[in-house]
């Protein structure tokens, strides 16, 4: 593919790539995120290619395969459009059926359809689902339209339709667009975008690097990786805009190993983007050169801290530096460098393309846009799920997630990953906002959201934190090294029986010596598990120290 | 010049200073484990935090080791607060290393007379500051011992943990800048013998043409022929014996 010239070179492709699509043929999607793959969908993505073959269907009826469209409950999710029937948990004996009666005669097959719980009806269309139906999936929405390996899919959704309109528009106005738009990191701190990329752009040097954390490493948590396996060219695409914005002309994908699908997807994305003009020398004969290389993390969580994160981008141990000195003005390498997480970056287009002020009507006074979550726990449909800010907890939990399975009754949901606050049932009408989760001693974080009934015990869920995080302190500062050790100890104790009286204290003594003294995020928020489940769940606590008992049966005791 | 306030005290101290400095020059006292004025600021004993208020009104608490001065900053290096958060790490601190003296006492200035924490066995008194590798690398030059590990895992050691370090050149600068006293250096029959929380090795020392003494590792004296470009045999002679 020769390179393009110009924003209308791109469009010219763009319009032949239209041209040569009939929307009215039939395709078969097939959902290959990590989730549906680990229920077989490479095995079922084979078995329908053959089937097609096999019933002379080649010129007939296509077939894409996809990254997650987060449903992932009730995978392997196969989508034939255009009439958008949804089947869920399909295996390959299906296969003959689905291609000969569906897909050619659009007959619905009834017992391979979803079926709504509350209403017990089943549900043909996709968009009719409850768990789509409420959500607002506009970063997200994409996964299901494109198959990650194709940039003309991406092209044929409008794709690279944001940066032709930045570089025709000057950097500053760029980010007055962001800045307008009221984005704040995904990342789980929520710092204004727009700010960021300004104080980058006025720091002083030449060099400025521009860089995207991918190293996801909250448990049960999965929206970059999906993002980045779905959709990896709405993130590059958010990149070069920054780029051009700060002025930066090289940038880093900092992506953990882990993540083998969306490290090669992302490849592929990048080769691609560089053959088309579209990342490299001379972006779209604008004259505005930016290139992207890879780097691949080795497993620490606290490589997603932005300073540590950097440490290991250079090559050195993966260890948090004090943030006195910002990245704006000495980043990587001591140049000023501007760092954003992957789900940051996708918004950038949608931010461009539509408009700052369109952006804005969508959430909250403080909280802005879309916010993907990872639902999982004890809930009816995990999976991803895209909302608007300032939805209520309740809505995400009951309306998109379908509730509680097993008839249990909700006891709390965990939001923000493994440093977050634990909230109870009366919390359940918080709206989902930086500063509410905040207040209520949780935090928005990446967007994990980890769901408990009845049956969880929270002591033994607080102890799980905090050996989480105890493990996965660098140990460079005393407080959170040496505090998670000892609190880790003491929630030991309390859950095997030999909590007593004064442990409670002593845990808050040392949390509150984590939040002032760590010398990091990791070590500040790690706190939140244990605090928020002494205010919320203190009766437990004392169960298991005075009666010696664990309320929900979880704990051994005695 | 910059005007700041400690403790109510106006002071003017050079631009570019940390807030340690700047009170360790006026004879304000902060305590520190892991500061050392020969190597980078690391920050990680946590000690010297300081409360502070920006010409903004921005209120913070900060590391004075790595916070640099700046225009009508007022600081605070002693309120409850403060005092709170020094007790609490020490009493961590002595429930890692309940052996080291140094700890002990520390502890004792700050009103803390034992921990209430689990103590940890095997007589370690690292507090893992990492004085010791960052003058090894930083100063010395030669990176032989490092951190390994993360979290409560974390230790110092040499390569492969293994008691040879090809890069060592047995200098004791390690020793000399632990805080703690976990690092030891002694000179026996004409050896020097280093020991590490984990692992120890031996030097061959050299013994003066002169007066007959043992004054320094061979492998150090080979190393600074090299670094300084002079014949080896400049170093015949001990540094009391030369002309």
């Amino acid at each position: 593919m020769a390179k393009l010239k110009s924003p209308s070179e791109l469009e010219t492709l763009r319009s032949s790539i239209i041209q040569k699509r009939d929307p009215n043929k039939p395709c078969i999607t097939i959902c290959n995120g990590t989730g549906c793959q680990s229920y077989g969908g490479k095995a079922l993505t084979e078995s329908f290619r053959n089937e097609i073959k096999k019933q002379n269907l080649e010129s007939k009826v296509d077939i894409r395969v996809t990254g997650c469209h987060g449903f992932c409950e009730r995978g392997p999710l196969v989508i034939i459009k255009p009439t958008e029937i949804l089947y869920q948990r399909v295996r390959i004996k299906d296969v003959p059926e689905i291609v000969s009666e569906t897909a050619v005669n659009n007959k619905v097959i009834e017992r391979m359809l979803y079926t709504d719980k509350a209403s017990n009806q089943k549900i043909a269309s996709e968009k009719d689902v409850p768990f789509y139906k409420l959500q607002k999936r506009l970063i997200f929405g994409n996964n299901g339209l494109i198959d990650p390996t194709s940039i003309e899919d991406y092209l044929a959704v409008g794709g690279y339709t944001a940066l032709t309109k930045a570089i025709k528009m000057t950097p500053e106005n760029v980010i007055e667009e962001v800045k307008k738009s009221g984005l704040r990191g995904r990342g789980g701190a929520g710092f204004p975008t727009g700010s960021k990329w300004e104080s980058t752009r006025n720091a002083e040097g030449d060099v400025k690097y521009v860089i995207c954390n991918a190293d996801e490493g909250d448990p049960g948590a999965f929206m970059d990786r999906s993002l980045a396996e779905g959709n990896p060219h709405s993130v590059l695409e958010g990149m070069v805009i920054g780029a051009y914005a700060i002025g930066s002309h090289e940038g880093f994908i900092y992506i953990r190993n882990e993540y083998p699908l969306a490290v090669r997807n992302m490849t592929t994305a990048i080769e691609q983007a560089e053959a088309n003009g579209l990342l490299g020398d001379n972006i779209l004969g604008s004259g505005f050169s930016f290139k992207i290389k890879i780097k691949r993390g080795g497993g620490a969580f606290v490589c997603g801290e932005s300073t540590a994160l950097m440490a290991s981008l250079e090559g050195r141990v993966g260890e948090p530096r004090a943030k006195y000195i910002h990245t704006s003005e000495q980043g990587l390498w001591g140049k000023p460098s501007n760092l954003n997480n992957v789900e940051t970056w996708a918004n950038i287009p949608l931010i461009i393309s539509k408009g700052a002020d369109w952006y804005s009507q969508i959430g909250t006074t403080g909280s802005k846009g879309t916010k993907i979550f990872a639902l999982t726990g004890n809930i009816t449909n995990s999976g991803l799920v895209e909302v608007p800010m300032g939805i209520k907890l309740r809505e995400i939990i009951f309306d998109i997630g379908g509730g509680i399975p097993k008839g249990r009754k909700f006891k709390a949901v965990q939001t923000g990953g493994p440093s977050g606050g634990m909230l109870p049932e009366n919390m359940l009408d918080l709206s989902v906002d930086f500063d509410e989760l905040t207040k209520a001693g949780s935090m928005m974080g990446s967007g994990g959201m980890i769901v408990m009934d009845e049956k969880t015990c929270m002591v033994d869920m607080a102890r799980y934190y905090t050996t989480f995080l105890e493990g996965e302190s660098c140990g460079k500062c005393v407080p959170c090294r040496e505090g998670l050790r000892q609190m880790k100890y003491i929630l030991d104790g309390i859950t095997q029986g030999r909590g007593k009286e004064g442990d409670i204290e002593l845990l808050e003594e040392l949390c509150a010596t984590l939040l002032d003294a760590s010398l990091c995020q990791l070590g500040q928020s790690a706190p939140n598990p244990v605090l928020s489940s002494i205010k919320y769940f203190r009766d437990e606590y004392e169960a298991h120290i005075k009666e010696k008992k664990c309320p929900s049966g979880v704990c051994k005791i005695g | 010049m910059v005007n700041i306030t400690i403790n109510g005290r106006q002071i003017k101290t050079e631009e570019g200073k940390t807030l340690l400095d700047a009170a360790r020059k006026n004879n304000i006292y902060i305590p520190t484990l892991c500061a050392n004025e020969e190597v980078s600021p690391y920050g990680a004993c946590r000690l010297c935090l300081v409360e502070i208020k920006t010409a903004k009104g921005r209120e913070r608490l900060v590391t004075s080791c790595i916070y640099l001065v700046e225009e009508g900053l007022t600081v605070q290096t002693d309120t409850d607060r403060i005092k709170k958060i020094r007790k609490m790490l020490l009493e961590l601190l002595l429930a890692r290393c309940p052996d080291s003296e140094e700890i002990q006492k520390m502890a004792k200035e700050a009103g803390v007379e034992k921990t209430r924490f689990v103590e940890q066995e095997g007589n370690n008194k690292c507090i893992l500051c990492a004085n010791c590798s960052r003058t090894c690398e930083e100063v010395v030059g030669v990176a032989a011992i490092s951190l390994a590990q993360r979290g409560v895992e974390r230790e110092i050691v040499t390569p492969f943990n293994e008691d040879f370090a090809d890069a060592c050149i047995g200098c004791g600068s390690c020793a000399y800048s632990c805080p703690t006293g976990a690092i030891t250096m002694t000179d026996v029959k004409g050896k020097r013998i280093i020991k590490w929380p984990h692992n120890t090795m031996d030097f061959k020392l050299k013994k003066c043409s002169v007066c007959g003494q043992y004054w320094a590792p061979e492998k150090q004296i080979k190393y600074i022929a090299k670094k300084s470009g002079t014949p080896l045999s400049d170093y015949d002679k001990c540094p009391d014996c030369r002309d």
